[in-house]
């Protein structure tokens, strides 16, 4: 049977997730408030930990946590909160243009679902998938990923010294 | 005639079923916060800090004061639940409660004896890493949300010093991981207590000993994380009233308090397992090998020890906290960036070197 097959306790927990998910999103857009769009933000990005989670991804999930929730929003928030953060709703904080988002985000949707698509099709994860161990990970990163892990060291290195380089004055 | 281990080891030798051990293990998550809390304030803030003052403290509830915990418990119950005019509601009501739920995540992956484990997380340290930075999030939401200037600030404060002092946390954890080969909690307590130092394994190998600068700072970052004198500018009371706890009182202030000392209380967990062997006792002492050939009765005992260490920590901890003045915000973070910092860097490198050499 259809439903049968489909309800499985993944399946459920990923839906759940996911709704959760898009109505965060849809408030990170429409909320009046920057902190309040920050911290809608703060639950997709959990969300998303949570689907890497049932995955089986956990060290992927916990990179999230740590890089996006744990640094990225808290700049975000401090930032903000150092700035320009009222309490209650500002008006001025939709741009103008926001209906031209609209398109945008249909095609790019549409692209990333055909590339899933067909590039995916009807391949499933085998049975027995488990959890890649950290060990096996790391042994990926520094044997045949090494030189792209390097260039990726550089790009942050030379961003880390950019920003100094623009930060002081003197 | 059967002997006390080998009768324990048939007794404690039951088949749980899966939903069971889910639900020991939920029980025993919140255990594991709420003990060590309401330990901590008893014996050290109300109990140590007044002797270090040469006064008695609480008295009168309960012997020796000890149920004075419950009395003041009940007193912030009682008080009323002020929410500011301009205060953001929800925001402000939610604040508690992340940094609370942080805390209970982080005990998640803690061992406390071979089966006695709330999760068996593949990369465990990362993973209490990663979680300890969530509570930042509840600082800053309760520091704007309060739509006060010293709450701002003090949450701000908080922010800056919570990610100044996050690096030389994790830095000085990889000394460890090299040295342990793996990131899971419970391999590292095997690790530590099948080690042997020069050959000599009656002390096991505690990381303590060979990663004494990787204690030091993790200890430092510690008191750092958990914006305790020296390093409490955040709620620093002279000058800020109480930083982002400022307009919260009843029991969403007891839920910060609670936050607090269950917090400390979880650090000291994870400095236990991961500088002084955790739940385990030098595995050479009773011939031991590895995680299967441990006795049973390591699932009763294993917790004790654990506890005992995590006293002994918090012990440092809150000394350090009642005999250092504060640091101030300059000083404090020029000491995270430019010494703890290369110091957790020379640490990585001299611990990768040992470890290739050797």
């Amino acid at each position: 049977m259809f439903a049968a097959e489909l309800l499985v306790a993944q399946n459920i927990g990923f839906a759940v997730i996911a709704l959760l998910m898009i109505i965060g999103a849809l408030r990170v857009v429409t909320t009046n408030n920057v902190v309040h769009a920050a911290l809608w933000l703060v639950v997709v990005l959990s969300g998303a930990a949570a689907q890497y989670v049932l995955l089986a991804a956990e060290f992927v999930a916990v990179t999230q946590v740590l890089v996006y929730i744990g640094a990225v929003m808290v700049l975000f928030l401090f930032g903000t909160m150092l700035t320009r953060a009222r309490i209650g709703a500002e008006r001025d904080l939709n741009n103008p243009y926001w209906r031209l988002g609209i398109p945008v985000a249909g095609v790019l949707f549409a692209a990333m679902a055909i590339a899933t698509v067909s590039s995916f099709g009807d391949e499933q994860l085998p049975a027995d998938a488990r959890v890649v161990s950290v060990a096996e990970i790391s042994d990926q990163i520094f044997g045949p990923y090494l030189l792209p892990f390097w260039a990726l060291s550089f790009v942050l290195l030379a961003a880390i010294i950019g920003a100094i380089v623009l930060a002081r004055k003197d | 005639m059967i002997s006390a281990v080998q009768l324990s080891a048939e007794v404690l030798a039951v088949e749980v079923p899966y939903w069971g051990q889910s639900l020991l293990r939920v029980l025993g998550g919140i255990v594991a916060v709420l003990l060590p809390a309401g330990t901590i304030v008893y014996v050290f803030l109300f109990k140590m800090m007044s002797f270090m003052q040469s006064r008695l403290g609480p008295m009168e509830a309960g012997p020796y004061g000890s149920l004075q915990l419950v009395a003041e418990v009940g007193k912030w119950l009682q008080k009323e639940d002020i929410l500011p005019t301009r205060a953001d509601a929800r925001v402000f009501k939610m604040a508690p409660i992340v940094v609370l739920v942080s805390t209970f995540l982080l005990v998640a992956v803690v061992p406390f004896g071979p089966d006695a484990w709330f999760t068996n997380f593949e990369a465990g340290v990362f993973y209490a890493l990663a979680v300890s930075s969530l509570s930042v999030l509840g600082i800053l939401m309760a520091g704007w949300a309060s739509a006060n200037k010293y709450s701002l600030l003090g949450g701000l404060r908080a922010a800056g010093q919570l990610i100044a002092y996050e690096l030389p946390m994790v830095l000085a954890v990889i000394g460890v991981i090299i040295q342990a080969e793996t990131m899971n909690l419970q391999q590292i307590v095997l690790a530590q207590n099948t080690g042997s130092i020069f050959g000599f394994d009656g002390l096991g190998n505690p990381y303590v000993l060979t990663q004494f600068v990787g204690f030091i700072i993790f200890m430092i970052a510690v008191q750092a994380e958990l914006t305790q004198a020296p390093f409490d500018m955040p709620i620093a009371e002279s000058e800020l009233v109480s930083g982002y706890m400022t307009e919260y009182s009843g029991f969403r202030f007891l839920i910060f308090f609670i936050g607090e000392f269950a917090t400390a209380g979880v650090f000291a967990l994870i400095a236990s397992v991961l500088f002084l062997g955790g739940w385990g006792i030098p595995f050479a002492w009773f011939g031991w090998t590895d995680i299967d050939s441990v006795a049973n009765w390591m699932n009763l005992v294993g917790p004790v020890i654990m506890i005992t260490k995590m006293m002994l920590v918090a012990f440092i901890i809150m000394w350090v906290r009642f005999s250092y003045p504060r640091f101030r915000e300059d000083q404090l973070q020029r000491f995270a960036w430019k010494v703890l910092i290369p110091l957790s860097l020379a640490n990585i490198a001299a611990t990768s070197i040992f470890k290739v050499v050797m």
